[in-house]
């Protein structure tokens, strides 16, 4: 079993509640706490597992913006496990899920130097590295339905970005989602083989603005109402 | 990266301690100039000693929970990190066996002594070797993934360790002409490894670009948000950057302070100690100053999401 993400870059809308859901779940997760410094004052920072980009890509008048959520990709050749002097970070070889043990690990940052995606962030307080740990205290806990048994970020996403399964069976919604829509991993070149996959941004028809045709006797009306009623 | 002091105090001190030790038994072996009379055997050996626990003493301040830092040996097999560990300590033993036989003189056990002495020097090699592959085996960072970092630790280690040897004979009624030698012969090679290394990172490589690093491979990708109202781990420890003119003038000083002074002072010095320490101080000075443009000048890949083009 690989149990990974899988994030529709052309759905995201970039509303950061993927990673206040995670936050909020995690702080009382198998890592906690999760740590933030100065909240309230002028430089607040924070450990957080789930970080959320933005870029432009292309150039006006193609360009668009694109969300970019990232957390741990819990790659099938992790060298953020491989370089840990103590054990403290670990695969598990069920179901792949990328862990750190908080009682093993003595904060010396190099699996960070090792991951390309800045999965992992040390928790200055506890002394200890945190990471996703694709909410693994929840889609296992028998305590809770059956459908809510998914990490955090995914049950919470507004625009259904996120889905969360078995990219290892072939027939499971992810690894199709990811088959038909040419979903890709990141930075493949690395070699980290990670089992997290984005979707790419679907080609869309651009929408037409110009040669509109004439307006009718409804858009007249429209424009007189709007000309009137000053909001 | 971020230059981090302890790292920077560890890896330069340990570095020199090995190299010390080294080359103390090499030259013992091989009877350099006569050899150095015992107590300054012991002396060089003592003072290699303490520079390796001093810089493994350091390398903990580097630590963030250093109340487990005894499960650092735990990974033998994978990390280069937990490698250098045990086979430091490893040294430790054998350099102690060596040094107390020196110091007893026992003739009947000089075969003993010399062979801890020789896989004391083996273990200071690995250990120093395994330094470099730290940073070595790190695919994220271009600047520090090659054969040229452990190679550079293994030169400057010695070539510092090679001073030192150097400060402590000046002190006896050895001649110093092999010494003076054999730092010189050291200085020229690390400091030629050292320049390679400099022009290699100074070209563009090929490593990923912001274009793989999101997967937008068709068109130009520029950062809009970074998504943080405030710097976060990754933006302290990735994002340090050093500007390329302070660079050169440290790349400078690394070559004046490291090299050019020491073998100036060497050659024209000549045996004066008070010359030989001069030599010594401003070659360490030096090797700090490389050692913290090592860090400055290296680039994580991370820094492509935070809208690096490439790295
Ligand atoms: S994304 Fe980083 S932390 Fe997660 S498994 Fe890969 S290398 Fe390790
Ligand atoms: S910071 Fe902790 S988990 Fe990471 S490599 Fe060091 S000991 Fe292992």
């Amino acid at each position: 079993m690989r149990l990974g993400l899988v994030i529709d870059l052309d759905v995201c809308v970039g509303c950061h509640a993927c990673a206040i859901a995670c936050k909020e779940w995690n702080a009382s997760g198998t890592t906690a706490p999760l740590t933030d410094y100065q909240p309230y004052g002028a430089e607040p920072s924070g450990v957080w597992f789930n970080r959320i980009r933005s870029y432009e890509v292309g150039e006006y008048p193609n360009n668009k913006t694109i969300n970019f959520p990232m957390s741990c990709m819990h790659c099938e050749d992790a060298d953020c496990v491989t370089v840990c002097p103590t054990g403290a970070s670990y695969k598990r070889a069920e179901d792949g899920i990328v862990l750190v043990d908080q009682n093993k690990c003595m904060g010396c940052n190099y699996c960070s130097w090792a991951c390309p995606y800045g999965a992992r962030e040390l928790d200055r307080e506890s002394g200890t590295m945190k990471k996703c740990t694709l909410c693994v205290d929840r889609i296992y806990d028998q305590q809770i339905p059956m459908e809510e048994r998914q990490p955090a970020c995914v049950l919470t996403c507004p625009a259904h970005a996120r889905m969360f399964g078995d990219l290892d069976d072939p027939n499971s919604a992810v690894s199709s989602v990811v088959r038909e829509r040419g979903g890709y991993q990141l930075m493949p070149e690395l070699g980290y083989n990670p089992t997290n996959h984005y979707l790419p941004v679907r080609k869309a028809k651009p929408i037409p603005t110009e040669n509109l045709g004439k307006p009718g006797f409804k858009d007249k009306i429209k424009g007189i109402a709007n000309r009137i009623v000053k909001r | 990266m971020h230059p981090a002091f302890s790292v920077i105090f560890f890896t330069v001190s340990s570095g020199a301690g090995f190299g010390l030790f080294a080359l103390l038994y090499l030259t013992d072996l091989f009877g350099l100039s006569g050899g150095l009379p015992i107590e300054q055997k012991l002396v060089a050996g003592a003072l290699a000693l303490v520079l390796v626990a001093a810089g493994l003493a350091s390398s903990m301040f580097h630590l963030a929970n250093p109340k487990n830092a005894w499960r650092a040996f735990n990974r033998f097999r994978t990390s280069w990190l937990s490698r250098e560990g045990v086979f430091a300590m490893a040294f430790y033993p054998f350099a102690i066996i060596y040094l107390g036989l020196t110091w007893l003189v026992v003739p009947e056990l000089e075969v003993l002594r010399l062979t801890a002495g020789a896989l004391a020097t083996l273990l200071a090699w690995i250990t120093l070797f395994s330094t470099g592959m730290i940073y070595g085996c790190l695919k994220t960072i271009r600047q520090w993934n090659s054969p040229l970092v452990p190679a550079n630790y293994l030169t400057l280690g010695h070539f510092t360790g090679a001073l030192l040897l150097l400060a402590v004979a000046g002190h006896g009624s050895v001649v110093l002409t092999g010494y003076v030698s054999l730092v010189l012969a050291l200085l020229v090679v690390a400091a030629s490894l050292k320049a390679i290394y400099y022009f290699w990172i100074a070209g563009p490589g090929a490593g990923p670009t912001i274009k793989t690093a999101t997967g937008f491979t068709r068109g130009t990708v520029r950062l809009l948000d970074t998504g943080h109202t405030h710097g976060t781990f990754l933006t302290q420890e990735f994002g340090f950057q050093v500007a390329r003119q302070f660079s050169l003038v440290l790349k400078a000083f690394v070559f004046v302070a490291g090299f050019v002074m020491p073998a100036l002072i060497l050659t024209l010095g000549g045996d004066v100690s008070v010359a030989i320490y001069a030599a010594a101080v401003t070659a360490l000075l030096g090797m700090v100053a490389e050692r913290w443009l090592f860090f400055a000048e290296a680039r994580h890949v991370i820094n492509l999401y935070h809208g690096a083009q490439h790295c």
